[in-house]
Formats: C-alpha cells, structure tokens, sequence
C-alpha cells in the first residue's frame, strides 16, 4: 500500500540525516542570520515575531506543495507578508498557526475533529481520514522544527 | 464509531483508518500516550489537539529565548562564520 509515502515527508525517525530535516535546518539557520543582520524592528518582540515566522516558514518551504497542510500554510505565509506593509491590522486575518483569534469556551461541546481541523493549516477542507494523515504529517514536522529550535537556543547558550 | 464517517468510508477499511490512528498515537509524547492507551479514537483527537496547541506555544517560547540570544550574539564569532560558510556551499 501507499502508506510509506508519509514517511518521506519529515521526520523518518531512522534517518537522522533525513532531507528534509537538514533543509528545514538550514532554511532556519539562514533566516536565523538574516534577522540578526537586519536593522529594521530590531526590538525584542519583533525579532522574536520574525524568528517565528521563520520557523513556519522552514517547515513550511522544506515540505513544499507535497502535502495539503504545507501548501496551506505556504499561502497563509505568503498573504500574511503581502498584507503587513499596505495595511498592518488585515495581518489578523491571516494569522499564523499558533495564534488563537477567538476564545473558545465552548471546546469540550464541539467534535474533535472539527477542533482538530482547525489547528492543522488547510484541515477545513479535508475529510476525516485525510486529516488524520495531514495531521501526522504536521505534528512530526512541527515536533522537529521545536527540537530544532531547542539544539540552536542549547549551541548557543552557555 | 466514535468518528463521524464520511460518505467515503467505503474506499477505505476500517484497518486503514485504524493504522492512521495508531500512527498518530504512536507520536504523541509518552505520558500523554499513556492516558489515550485504551481510549476511543475521540480521546486521541483531544490529546492530539492538546499536543498541537503545546508545540505551539514551545515555539513562541523558543522564539523569545532565540531573540534574546540574538542580542548578545556575537554575529563574527568564528563559530558564526564556520556555519555561513557551511550554509553557502
């Protein structure tokens, strides 16, 4: 069956060598320097925005168009920094995954799934057997990109 | 089934979506996994949502540490220019 095609993606936890590990590595390393060089919003919390930002972006880019929720999030990256300069407040309409827009008592009463769908980037569209795969997909990728954060903030730290 | 089926349900079997599920589990952190062993697939999807929510806010959290970093990292270290140059090859 076609179920190896999931494992290719990221974290194939044989290879600590995988591809796609070492491309989202590097992509993050590059935004990493990138933002220390940059003299625009060298602020604290707009660095800490623009690491972030880099940090969806290297799972995103090192994925690509392979998977539903990579391509989804590659689009929200996209309009999110095409909307910041004209008009800064339209940036809410797009927000990045983490950030929750609307508080939500009421969690418990909904269907799982559905809560589900609205955390993996693109899950709306999705039927319940595809949002499972998505969903592996994405939380091996974003458990990766944590760690990988976690060796750059451990290599740098005394 | 504690999962509401689409119409589709008759391409795939139940062992493929039971593999889907125990792939999912089998990447939740172990003491989450540990209170989903015997659970229905719902309970999963919550640990899974829960687990989502945290590697978010793990994100955020090392996005603050790396800035801070940043603002006392020597970017002419001999450190910094060993990873450039490994970057540009």
């Amino acid at each position: 069956m076609e179920s190896k095609s999931s494992d290719e993606n990221c974290n194939n936890p044989n290879s600590e060598l995988h591809p796609s590990k070492l491309m989202m590595a590097s992509h993050f390393l590059r935004a990493l320097f990138r933002i220390q060089h940059t003299t625009t919003d060298s602020s604290f919390a707009g660095r800490s925005r623009k690491i972030r930002r880099a940090a969806y972006a290297s799972m995103a880019y090192s994925v690509g168009t392979k998977r539903s929720w990579s391509s989804a999030l590659l689009r929200k990256l996209r309009s999110r920094s095409r909307l910041r300069s004209p008009n800064p407040r339209r940036a809410k309409y797009a927000a990045l995954p983490g950030k929750p827009r609307v508080a939500r008592p009421q969690q418990r009463e909904m269907d799982q799934a559905q809560v589900l769908r609205e955390l993996v980037p693109g899950g709306t569209s999705m039927d319940d057997c595809r949002l499972l795969e998505e969903t592996t997909d994405f939380v091996r990728c974003l458990s990766t990109q944590v760690r990988l954060m976690q060796a750059v903030v451990d290599s740098v730290s005394i | 089934m504690p999962i509401e089926m689409s119409s589709r349900r008759s391409r795939i079997t139940d062992e493929e979506i039971n593999e889907l599920i125990s792939k999912l589990q089998s990447l939740l952190p172990e003491s989450r996994r540990r209170s989903t062993s015997r659970a229905s697939a719902s309970k999963l999807l919550k640990e899974t949502c829960s687990y989502i929510r945290s590697l978010h806010r793990e994100v955020d959290d090392l996005s603050d540490r790396l800035s801070d970093l940043m603002s006392t990292m020597d970017s002419n270290s001999p450190q910094a220019e060993i990873i450039r140059s490994i970057l540009r090859s």
